[in-house]
């Protein structure tokens, strides 16, 4: 604690109202112990995760493969997306899937079903995929050079944004029954995501979401976001979407 | 609730330094947040209190220190802050903004005896 100006004493506080005083300090006075002695550690609280992420990363790049962290709230459709994608991809590139929920290998069943190699990870009470996890996905998951892994991690649109598991790209897939202000409600996801896909778009004639106010609000928190709208349902959208991942393939190749 | 895996880090990152500098007690943890990091504080500090049990940080006091959420502006390419993405600049209204510290959580420094 701070014997000169207490700010050990400080007891954090956070508040809606713009004001201009901030609560950090600039610290022109060294921070003498009152008793113990003081370690500088400097250190990063993700660290750990951060270089969980940087081995899975070096290994995608080893093996060439393109991996998404698909993100978004429960229930945009993120498995049935995965499925149509699955079944639209298969034979023209290696493709693997980890799925992330709380309970059940329900996903990945679905995801096996169409003949496709898929790891579940149950996070128990967790609330999003860390790049441990991920990492022990990899052990039993083939990964085929040229290929890609999809990433499907935990139904929220909050945690899952500051965890980097090693993917090439995050996407952000949030369906037309939702607001359309879900960018600017959950900023810090649509700022991570590179993608956001709007999903659902056959059912636009019965809702009142507006899609120019969504991708305004989206490209407001991240200008460079790119956006695809489909329906995963029907089918229509998803050339665009498979160009993507195409393109985001090649990408990696080059680079690596 | 994903702050209780950032106070797991927290944990790990002092038990690594209990065995590295041979302390017993942690008296004050001081950690920064920045004010875009994806973190409540409120939420961090219930979760410190519940992860650090039964270790040296047990009875530790958890100081959180608020940055500003510092950005690159692209459109009068200087250094400014904002309180949450979607913000615009606070100079020139632009929303071309990049990261530049404003996101960071770290752990400053342990009172150790």
């Amino acid at each position: 604690m701070c014997s000169i100006c207490g700010c050990g004493e400080h007891k954090h506080h956070d508040h809606d109202h713009d004001h201009d005083h901030h609560h950090d300090h600039a610290h022109p006075h060294p921070h003498a112990p009152d008793q113990g002695r003081l370690l500088r550690i400097e250190q990063d609280i993700l660290s750990e995760n951060n270089r969980w992420a940087a081995l899975n990363r070096k290994t995608f790049q080893e093996q060439a493969t393109l991996a998404l962290n698909l993100v978004s709230s429960p229930g945009s459709g993120k498995t049935t997306l995965l499925v149509k994608t699955i079944g639209m991809l298969k034979g023209k590139m290696p493709l693997a899937v980890v799925e992330g929920d709380q309970q059940t290998a329900l996903d990945a069943q679905r995801i096996e079903a169409t003949g496709i190699p898929a790891h579940q990870v149950n996070t128990g009470k967790g609330c999003h995929l860390d790049a441990h996890m991920v990492r022990h996905a990899l052990e039993t998951l083939p990964l085929g050079e040229g290929g890609v892994l999809f990433i499907e991690n935990v139904g929220n649109l909050v945690c899952p944004a500051g965890f980097d598991l090693g993917e090439a790209a995050k996407v952000a897939v949030l369906s037309v029954t939702e607001g359309e202000d879900k960018p600017l409600k959950y900023p810090d996801m649509f700022r991570a995501a590179s993608l956001m896909i709007l999903n659902k778009i056959d059912l636009l004639p019965h809702l009142d979401f507006d899609v120019d106010a969504c991708i305004g609000y989206a490209k407001r928190v991240h200008p460079n976001i790119g956006v695809i709208k489909l329906s995963a349902r029907t089918g229509e959208g998803m050339e665009a979407w498979l160009a993507w991942i195409q393109a985001q393939q090649a990408l990696l190749r080059v680079a690596g | 609730m994903h702050e209780m895996s950032l106070a797991d880090g927290i944990s790990r990152i002092i038990m690594a330094q209990a065995e590295e500098h041979g302390f017993s007690k942690v008296l004050t943890v001081r950690i920064e947040i920045g004010r875009l990091a994806h973190v409540d504080p409120d939420a961090l500090a219930f979760c410190f209190g519940a992860v650090m049990k039964g270790t040296p940080a047990e009875s530790a006091k958890l100081v959180i220190e608020r940055a500003d959420g510092l950005v690159w502006c692209l459109g009068c390419a200087e250094q400014v802050a904002i309180n949450a993405w979607g913000d615009a600049c606070p100079k020139c209204g632009s929303f071309d903004l990049k990261a530049d510290g404003g996101d960071g959580m770290r752990i400053l420094d342990l009172e150790v005896e």
